[in-house]
């Protein structure tokens, strides 16, 4: 089933979307295909409603995150974003990455919840900012290709997000 | 997933950790990351006047198999010329390290690394 998600949930194809209208056109889909309405059906009805509900699922976590609904607005721009292979980000970020890693190592060996705590409000609003601009390249400037770096960017930004939620986890 | 003794080696003795100054005309800076993982990766080299590579210091925020592939490589590119440390390949770290697939990016990192510090070297010799 090669369905485009937006289409699915009757969204307009953008990175701005209506959540609350994602959430309760998500709760549609799953209703109408809910086994419960399929009890009595046959085999070959309940598998494509299954398929359906696998489908809606998909959907809504592609569609629910900006970032994720970023790369899925990618791949239908049919850009990739090249996390695997494009290593060659701009200097300038890499030395602020190595810099923001190596305060989280301190703020580690030393456990402090406050340097924990301020880095992760630091760092909120840092992927607040780049996800504004993210929005912006793709929904005004139809940027793709700057839509990528973007992505690249933060995916830096929510690895590090991930070890200092990691990091207060451990200690507090 | 486990790791090979090797990667378990260089991780837990990382050869080579540090830094060079960046401003230093014998010092090539490579500094790459891998967006996939967030891993971030620096690797400097000093060369000396005959063009060989006297010395290499690495710095990497990243998982066991980038922290062995950085280490590894800071120990190969020590006595070979720009063109020889060039010719180095992912393929070769990830056999030395037993990567598993979803690791060869770490060794794919290593390889840019060595391309984006011997480029930095060469780009602070040729301006002059």
């Amino acid at each position: 089933m090669n369905t485009n998600f937006f289409e699915l949930f009757h969204l307009p194809q953008s990175y701005a979307v209506d959540l609350q209208q994602l959430d309760s056109a998500y709760r549609d889909v799953q209703s109408q295909v809910h086994p419960d309405r399929f009890a009595m059906a046959s085999e070959a009805e309940r598998r494509v409603a299954m398929q359906w509900a696998t489908l809606a699922n998909e959907a809504y976590q592609a569609l629910k995150k900006p970032l994720a609904r970023a790369e899925y607005l990618l791949k239908l721009g049919g850009v990739d974003p090249e996390l695997e292979s494009n290593t060659s980000m701009p200097v300038d970020f890499l030395m602020a990455q190595m810099e923001w890693r190596e305060e989280l190592a301190e703020a580690v060996s030393s456990k402090s919840v406050p340097a924990l705590s301020g880095l992760s409000s630091r760092l909120q609003s840092e992927m607040n900012a780049m996800l504004s601009r993210l929005g912006s390249t793709i929904d005004q400037e139809q940027d793709l290709a700057a839509a990528a770096l973007l992505v690249r960017k933060l995916k830096f930004l929510h690895k590090l997000d991930e070890e200092i939620e990691n990091a207060l986890d451990a200690i507090g | 997933m486990a790791y090979s003794d090797k990667v378990i080696d260089h991780y837990e003795n990382p050869r080579n950790v540090g830094s060079f100054e960046k401003g230093d005309e014998s010092v090539g800076t490579g500094m790459v990351g891998a967006p996939a993982c967030g891993d971030v990766m620096k690797l400097q080299i000093k060369v000396n006047e005959a063009g060989v590579i006297e010395d290499a210091k690495f710095k990497t925020y990243g998982c066991g198999s980038a922290i062995a592939s950085s280490s590894l490589v800071t120990e190969w590119v020590k006595g070979k010329s720009l063109d020889e440390a060039l010719s180095i390949k992912n393929t070769q770290i990830a056999e030395e390290l037993a990567l598993p697939p979803v690791k060869i990016h770490c060794s794919i990192l290593a390889e840019d690394a060595i391309k984006a510090a011997v480029e930095d070297y060469k780009a602070k010799h040729t301006a002059s």
